[in-house]
């Protein structure tokens, strides 16, 4: 049995808690943690009593055991870091990843502030303590990016990548292009629909696949690359006349992010594309297309985000991480 | 271009090798025998594409072939891209805005479509750029990319060809 401290209990932490439970997969959550409260049982959490206290708005623990306490004091093999994105100083959740590494626990985590801004120093903690960091869903949701760039595609040289990696934006532009909406209709819609946040201007200004477009550099050419360094557009000032106008080429726009080593390019914009091109694609879906040596094209289509979409990944990497070092131990 | 050969087995095709020895592509051969015709020539017209310096060389070849050119018309701009504009179009001089990039010699601006929703609302435009070469594009879009930053326009760019 592997086991797991899961810190972080919103969509995707609930995601997780509840495949795991569902399915037998071997591994075992004997940590859990909530902003407000955590707990911790080397046998086992009872995940259902969790879920249906959470489900009723109440904490998941007790308010005495933080999560950083989980993190130092539970019995467990792999960190599942799940909290939300703080795209600015990328804490708590650097310093919850630092301490599980620094005591040699393997980390998983979809959060996108710590991979973003310490990328680096992260991979060489894990390195140093001889443990994984694995982070696929950071990137394109459910989409085994990480996976493909790290096996199915080792040997080959990556030589681009273009990619549709909010779907918040996705959404906005598929709708306006399809209804001929403004692009305030299509953001109230997508706020009904519970795509966008109340503050959209994370997604729409085109920080979060810029944030994803780090990561991915970052992974693939180790190049330092930072958000500073995103030559980036939103899609906020799009009309729909101009939707119309690429319409009538038998083209549509869509915000792509789109990195080039050697043509120096790290950029997130919305462009002019074919209908027939393989990134477009519709609604809240993420597409990604790698340019590469041996392999050519290869485009990635799939979920970029959703509670169980999400575990997807990290179950992923969590099966990953088992194969590859706890069943040796 | 418009071609004049002797009518006589084999010429057609001799007329035509020299054209794929410099690298051109032929998009259309339009031969017509006129019935009443009582010389011994014929006359081709050819349709095609050249990489860009390579003209000199083939009328030398064709000369060698004992082809004479009767015609040549020339298409110049070769590369065509179409970008979207929007914002205040007509306040920020679109006329400045497209001489911008006619004035440069090696692009243009060869079509341009537009939305003006109302009176001080941001339009939007449609435009088709044409140019040598596909340097001279990227230089062209490096132009265009700096009038919109100036003029606070946004420039959405086509996602190029992945290469």
């Amino acid at each position: 049995m592997m086991r797991v401290a899961l810190i972080g209990m919103g969509s995707v932490g609930r995601g997780v808690a509840e495949t795991l439970y569902k399915k037998d997969l071997g591994i075992l959550i004997t940590g859990l943690a909530d902003s407000r409260s955590g707990c911790m049982d080397s046998q086992g959490i009872d995940i259902p009593a969790v879920l249906s206290a959470k489900k009723n708005g109440s904490p998941c623990g007790s308010p005495d055991i933080s999560a950083a306490d989980v993190i130092k004091k539970a019995e467990y093999d792999v960190l599942i870091e799940v909290t939300p994105t703080n795209a600015l100083t990328g804490e708590p959740a650097i310093g919850y990843i630092k301490t599980a590494l620094a005591q040699k626990k393997h980390v998983v985590t979809s959060n996108k502030g710590p991979i973003a801004l310490a990328c680096k120093e992260l991979r060489t903690m894990a390195q140093k303590n001889h443990v994984a960091l694995r982070y696929e869903a950071t990137v394109a949701g459910a989409i085994p990016i990480m996976h493909t760039l790290e096996h199915g595609l080792a040997g080959n040289e990556i030589l681009g990548l273009f990619g549709v990696l909010n779907g918040t934006c996705n959404y906005i532009l598929t709708r306006m292009a399809a209804e001929g909406l403004t692009y305030e209709q299509a953001l109230l819609e997508a706020r009904e629909m519970g795509y966008a946040e109340a503050d959209p201007t994370y997604d729409v200004q085109g920080i979060d696949a810029a944030i994803k477009l780090v990561i991915l550099a970052n992974t693939i050419w180790d190049n330092g690359m930072t958000l500073n360094n995103v030559d980036r557009t939103g899609i906020d000032l799009l009309t729909a006349d101009a939707l119309r106008l690429a319409e009538e080429d038998g083209c549509t726009i869509r915000l792509i992010a789109e990195a080039i080593p050697r043509k120096n390019i790290l950029r997130v914009s919305p462009r002019i594309i074919s209908k027939n091109h393989p990134l477009v694609v519709e609604g809240t879906l993420n597409a990604l297309t790698l340019e590469t040596d041996l392999a050519k094209e290869i485009t990635l289509i799939g979920r970029g985000a959703g509670s169980v979409e999400t575990a997807s990944a990290i179950i992923g990497d969590l099966l990953f991480i088992r194969d590859r070092y706890v069943k040796r131990s | 271009m418009k071609l004049e050969m002797k009518d006589s087995p084999g010429q057609l095709v001799a007329a035509l090798k020299p054209i794929s020895d410099v690298g051109g592509n032929i998009i259309a051969v339009i031969h017509q025998r006129e019935p009443d015709s009582d010389t011994d020539t014929l006359d081709v017209q050819i349709v095609l594409e050249l990489p860009e310096g390579r003209l000199e060389k083939l009328k030398l070849l064709l000369q060698e072939q004992g082809v004479h050119i009767q015609r040549i018309g020339e298409e110049r701009l070769l590369y065509t891209q179409t970008v979207i504009m929007i914002g205040h179009l007509m306040h920020t001089d679109l006329s400045d805005t497209v001489g911008q990039i006619d004035s440069t010699g090696f692009a243009e601006v060869s079509e341009l479509s537009m939305c003006m929703p109302a009176i001080n609302e941001r339009s939007s435009s449609r435009i088709t750029i044409k140019s040598v070469t596909r340097e001279d594009m990227a230089a062209a879009l490096a132009i265009l990319r700096r009038v919109a930053l100036q003029k606070s326009l946004l420039l959405v760019e086509p996602l190029e060809d992945i290469a």
